[in-house]
């Protein structure tokens, strides 16, 4: 097996894994129903953390995330209020993720600045913005959100695809086109591999930090108006602690938190085990949802660790060859 | 051949930068289908030469010509369109990307708006085949060997109308056989009517491939001859230039102690494409030169006595018991000092203090949990400041803000301090002023009056033969030979590097 599809491969093995041993504990379990609600439940956070697996590969890192979603919420939310159609409030919003990120990533190559320092002040920003809006929850009633909501897939079994978990998938398939089989995908894992090379070899780096933020702020802004059609609301709180959820769902699908190594596709599995785990301790009933919490933090430590020994021995064979 | 037209010929290039004049006046010219090296000691100006000829620096003053034509090259860009291609030094590929989208990257075939990646795994392959290289091009490039890397960085850098390859020291971290093997390469190339220009400082790899030679020194330069016509012994002088004078009158050191107990004896120690395998042996009182031109090694061997940089085979005895688990640490506790060549990166706390920086040394000796007292680091500070008349309006001064030659100074007064038996100096004059100089070089023959031995690395055989007791030479990574007591002489040194 060719070296970069190792981590993925470990990740796809502990979700089967995670799904048999549901499976055997729990009737029930080894259902399209429990796949279905997974898909559903978790869309949300594996759309932003799609966005965020390529800030990631390019070497940077991206914390507004989660008050990305809870901004894009309210608005959303109010725009409806005021007689907006969702589709296009939705489409508002998206557009503000997309500007927004440009902007944080054209600041980011102009000033010089570490993305940590600067996608934290945009989550406080964002996240002080929400309670400007509004300080409680809004509804969003529209007959297009009844109608997103029930409308859905049957899967073979007594399961369904929702239209959260479809948006999710074809969001996914975007991602993996983009990152594969497009320039600026290459040139994102040129520039998180080696930027001093990068740069010789000719990759434009402003516009690629630029688009990187874009495209962040793009599924962010996508994960929260799921977020918003999902729960039928926009809650100034929503998304709390998203940003890191959607870390774990990338790191956890094998992508290199130091950049340059990743796969799309790992993050849909890294954000289906976090999403697992959470199911297996409903199923068993007796169990504290602490207990997801805890288990994930495990999960992140063995991956990491695993990490940490693949490049390991990959530097150390570089060392001793240079 | 001979009276061709030159595929590029400089007339009369100068540039300077603020306070130094890098190139004068050079007139340098390049033919099809030659391996042409170029040769100089550091700052001679073959960095420069090449910037300007790669189109990433413009000269001041002068014209180059491309086949007979005026050409202007204003950008990197400008070069390539003239088919001029450049591999730097340093591998500048992403070594986490397979190697097809290394010799790919932002020249992907498309097809649809995507790219094929089929394609493109064919026309790496393609590329690498001009070089006779068959590796499997999905790999990440991280994987192979820095040989297979470079050629690598070779295929990305030969385009199909590439008529010049600049090559800038690309054996530096390759291995005897991966050398033979771009030399094979490079033939092939010249076959094609390439025109090469092989920047190296490794002699023998100039005979062994290049057809003609330029020397540069101070910016001028000052022959191009053919291979065959220039003696190895000729061209060493050329780099090393003649002009230099004597540093020092004062008389010669002091005889040699006699051959007592070794203090320090490395026994075989070296390091795979580092440095070659060496013995090296130090008394006390004595003063032991490294000599050799830039790249043969010698601060390879400062770094692997003292144990900066760990060692593949050999041991280092100490006073005639052999040190287990060599470290900076270890050697600071055993009584062995270094200052290294590079004092901005790898010496000097610039943000610290002077006196900080003064015990540093002491304090790692001790242990951090024997803090050493306040009133007793302002004594040695003070003690220092004056032995060494170290500039500075008080001890409490950042070393940042000090000169070149009291960095320097701050720095030997930190080993000093600690009180070392074995000294390394690394380019112990390096960018310091001419009055500094001299008392550097005092210094050093007290220190060894008083017991301390030393061991001196510098590009100046005339400091080398000033305070030298015995001079190991050095050549292309290998220690040569050694010259004791009255034959350390600068003609001496200069015929042992040649290899006369």
């Amino acid at each position: 097996m060719k070296e970069r599809y190792i981590p993925i491969a470990g990740t796809i093995f502990v979700f089967i894994a995670l799904f048999l041993t549901g499976g055997a504990l729990y009737k029930h379990f080894l259902s399209t129903l429990v796949l279905g609600d997974l898909l559903a439940d978790n869309a949300f956070i594996i759309i932003a953390a799609i966005g965020t697996t390529f800030v990631i590969i390019s070497g940077g890192i991206d914390l507004s995330i989660g008050s990305m979603i809870g901004f894009v919420g309210v608005v959303m939310a109010g725009l409806v209020g005021h007689g907006w159609h969702p589709l296009a409030a939705a489409a508002a919003m998206i557009a503000f993720g997309v500007l927004y990120g440009g902007i944080v990533g054209w600041i980011i190559d102009i000033c010089d600045i570490q993305p940590f320092i600067i996608t934290l002040a945009g989550l406080f920003l964002l996240r002080g913005s929400c309670f400007m809006v509004s300080l409680d929850s809004v509804p969003i009633k529209h007959s297009f959100v009844d109608a997103f909501s029930a409308w859905r897939i049957p899967l073979p079994g007594s399961g369904f695809l929702t239209s959260s978990a479809i948006v999710m998938l074809l969001a996914l398939l975007a991602g993996v086109v983009i990152a594969h089989f497009t320039r600026f995908g290459t040139n994102v894992y040129a520039l998180g591999g080696d930027r001093t090379s990068a740069a010789l070899m000719g990759v434009p780096i402003r516009r690629t930090t630029v688009m990187i933020y874009a495209l962040g702020g793009f599924y962010s802004a996508l994960g929260g108006v799921i977020y918003a059609l999902y729960t039928a609301s926009g809650y100034p709180l929503a998304g709390s602690g998203v940003e890191l959820d959607a870390i774990a769902a990338v790191v956890l699908g094998g992508t290199l938190l130091t950049g340059g190594v990743g796969l799309v596709v790992g993050t849909l599995f890294g954000g289906l085990i976090s999403g697992l785990i959470a199911t297996i301790i409903d199923f068993d009933g007796t169990l504290t949802s602490a207990w997801a919490r805890v288990v994930v933090g495990l999960l992140l430590f063995l991956f990491i660790l695993a990490q940490r020994t693949l490049i390991g021995t990959r530097n150390a064979l570089r060392q001793s060859i240079g | 051949m001979e009276d061709a037209v030159p595929r590029i010929a400089m007339v009369g290039v100068s540039k300077s930068f603020p306070g130094v004049r890098a190139l004068e006046s050079v007139d340098f010219c390049l033919r099809a289908g030659e391996v042409h090296a170029l040769l100089g000691e550091n700052g001679a100006g073959k960095s420069t030469l090449i910037k300007i000829m790669t189109g990433a620096l413009r000269q001041d003053a002068g014209e180059i010509r491309i086949d007979g034509r005026p050409a202007t090259l204003d950008s990197p860009a400008a070069a390539r369109t003239h088919g001029i291609s450049t591999v730097y030094q340093e591998v500048n590929l992403v070594p986490t990307l397979s190697v097809t989208k290394n010799l790919t990257l932002e020249r992907q075939p498309r097809r649809f708006g995507l790219i094929s990646w089929r394609d493109a795994a064919k026309r790496a392959r393609e590329r690498l085949a001009r070089l006779s290289v068959d590796i499997d091009v999905e790999r990440p490039l991280g994987a192979y060997s820095v040989a297979i890397q470079q050629l690598v960085a070779i295929a990305r850098a030969l385009e199909e109308d590439t008529r010049v390859l600049v090559l800038d020291e690309p054996t530096a971290s390759l291995d005897a056989r991966e050398v033979e093997l771009l030399f094979q390469i490079l033939r092939d190339l010249k076959r094609q009517n390439i025109a090469i220009l092989f920047i190296t400082h490794f002699i023998d790899q100039v005979y062994r491939i290049a057809d003609r030679i330029s020397v540069l020194r101070n910016g001028r330069l000052v022959r191009t001859a053919a291979a065959v016509e220039l003696h190895r012994l000729e061209l060493i002088s050329l780099m090393l230039g003649r002009e230099l004078e004597a540093v020092d009158s004062a008389p010669p050191p002091a005889a040699a102690p006699a051959a007592g107990e070794p203090l320090l004896a490395a026994e075989g120690l070296g390091r795979r494409r580092y440095m070659g395998v060496f013995d090296l042996v130090i008394r006390a009182g004595e003063v032991v030169g490294l000599a050799g031109l830039l790249g043969s090694g010698r601060t390879e061997t400062a770094k692997l006595v003292f144990g900066a940089v760990r060692s593949d085979t050999g041991r280092v005895r100490f006073k005639g018991r052999p040190i287990t688990a060599r470290s900076p640490r270890r050697s600071v506790r055993l009584g062995i000092g270094f200052c290294p060549e590079n004092r901005k990166a790898e010496g000097i706390i610039s943000e610290l203090s002077v006196r900080e920086n003064i015990v540093l040394a002491m304090q790692t000796k001790r242990g951090w949990l024997r803090r050493l007292p306040v009133d007793e680091q302002n004594r040695l500070a003070s003690e220092m400041i004056n032995v060494l008349a170290i500039a500075t309006s008080d001890a409490e001064k950042p070393v940042g803000q000090l000169s070149g030659g009291n960095q320097q100074k701050v720095i030997l007064a930190r080993w000093l301090a600690s009180k070392p038996r074995l000294l390394i100096l690394d380019e112990p004059t390096r960018g310091i002023d001419v009055g500094a100089h001299a008392e550097i070089v005092a210094l050093i023959r007290r220190l060894c009056k008083e017991g301390m031995a030393l061991l001196v690395a510098s590009s100046e055989l005339e400091e080398i033969v000033a305070v030298s007791h015995r001079v190991a030479v050095l050549r292309d990574r290998c220690h040569v030979g050694e010259i004791a007591g009255a034959g350390v002489t600068r003609e001496n040194i200069v015929r042992m590097i040649a290899g006369g």
